[in-house]
C-alpha cells in the first residue's frame, strides 16, 4: 500500500495548497457576488416578484428554496461560513488531486510543475469547462431545472470529456482521436437541462461577472493544483516511466 | 487496463498498481461527490457558497 499512502500524502499536499488559494479568491472575487444574488432572492420571498407568467414565478421561486432560515442549521454569515467555505475548499482540493493523481499516475505520471500545469489545465477543462458551457455557474435566486437531472448531465459531462481528452493525449491513433472528440462534442449536443424560463430577478451583468469570476479561480486552482503535485511528486514516488507525452 | 499499463514498461504493470491507485481515485470522487452532491441539508448548507463557487449543480 506503499503507493496508495504516497498518492495520498501527495494529494494531500497539493489540494490543501489549491484548495487554500482558491478560498483565498472566491473570499473577494465569488462570495461577494453571491452575497449580493442572495439579496434579490431574499427580496424576492419578501414581496414576490411578478415574473409576468404565473408558471415562471412559481419555478423561480421553487428555486428559492435554500432559504437557510427554514430549513435547519447552517453557518451563520461573517467568519463561521466563511470557514465552511474555505474547509470545503481545502477537502475538495484533497478530493480532486486524488482523482488527477490516480489518472495521472496510471498514464506515467507528472514529471515536473510544467507538466503539471497541463494536467491541470486538463483538469479545469473536465471538472469547469466543458460542464460550465452546458450550465453556467449559477448564482442564488437564477431559475435551474430539476435538480437531479442537472447533476446527471454534470456528471456525464465530466466522464466524456475526461475519457476524450484522454484518447486524444494518451492513444496515438486518429480514429481515436477523433471518437475523444467526438466524445467531448457529445453531451453538448444532448445538451443540458434548461429551466422553462430564464427570468430572474439577478441582473444579468451580475451574473456574467459571477461566471467570468468562477471560471478564472477555478483555472487558477486547477493550475496550482497541477503545478504543486508535479514539483512534490518526484520525491515521494520516483521518476515518472519513460514515455511519450503531449509535455 | 492491460492496454494502459503495457506502455509504461513491465516493472509497474502490477494488479496491484492499479489497484492502489484506483481506491485513491475513487477515494477522492467520493470526497468530491459528497461536498459537491450530496442532497444532505447540512451539507448543502454549510457548503453553499463553495457549491455556487465550483458550479456544481446546486438547489
Amino acid at each position: 500500500m506503499t503507493l496508495f499512502r504516497n498518492v495520498v500524502f501527495i494529494a494531500a499536499l497539493a489540494g490543501l495548497c489549491a484548495g487554500i488559494v482558491l478560498a483565498a479568491l472566491q473570499s473577494f472575487a465569488t462570495v461577494p457576488l453571491i452575497l449580493q444574488a442572495e439579496t434579490f432572492e431574499n427580496a424576492g420571498e419578501a414581496a414576490p416578484h411578478d415574473h409576468g407568467t404565473p408558471a415562471a414565478g412559481e419555478q423561480a421561486a421553487a428555486s428559492h428554496s435554500h432559504d437557510h432560515d427554514e430549513e435547519g442549521w447552517a453557518p451563520a454569515d461573517g467568519f463561521e461560513r466563511f470557514f465552511y467555505t474555505a474547509a470545503a475548499n481545502a477537502l475538495s482540493g484533497i478530493g480532486f488531486g486524488l482523482v488527477l493523481l490516480a489518472v495521472s499516475e496510471l498514464s506515467g505520471g507528472i514529471s515536473s510543475w510544467r507538466n503539471g500545469l497541463f494536467w491541470g489545465f486538463a483538469g479545469f477543462a473536465v471538472f469547469t469547462l466543458a460542464p460550465g458551457l452546458g450550465l453556467p455557474p449559477e448564482l442564488p435566486a437564477m431559475p435551474a431545472a430539476d435538480l437531479a437531472s442537472r447533476q446527471v448531465w454534470w456528471v456525464g459531462t465530466v466522464i466524456a470529456t475526461a475519457a476524450g481528452l484522454w484518447l486524444i493525449a494518451f492513444r496515438k491513433s486518429l480514429p481515436l482521436a477523433a471518437l475523444g472528440v467526438a466524445l467531448i462534442v457529445l453531451p453538448h449536443v444532448i445538451g443540458a437541462p434548461q429551466p422553462e424560463s430564464h427570468d430572474s430577478p439577478v441582473p444579468a451583468d451580475l451574473h456574467h461577472s459571477f461566471v467570468v469570476a468562477v471560471t478564472i479561480t477555478n483555472l487558477v486552482f486547477w493550475l496550482v493544483l497541477g503545478a504543486v503535485a508535479g514539483m512534490i511528486r518526484s520525491r515521494f514516488l520516483g521518476q515518472p516511466a519513460l514515455r511519450g507525452s503531449f509535455a | 487496463m492491460n492496454t494502459v499499463t503495457t506502455t509504461l514498461g513491465a516493472d509497474v504493470t502490477s494488479a496491484s498498481k492499479f489497484m492502489q491507485l484506483a481506491m485513491a481515485g475513487l477515494l477522492g470522487v467520493f470526497v468530491v461527490g459528497f461536498l459537491g452532491f450530496s442532497h444532505m441539508e447540512v451539507v448543502h448548507n454549510a457548503g453553499h457558497d463553495y457549491r455556487h463557487s465550483l458550479a456544481f449543480p446546486c438547489h
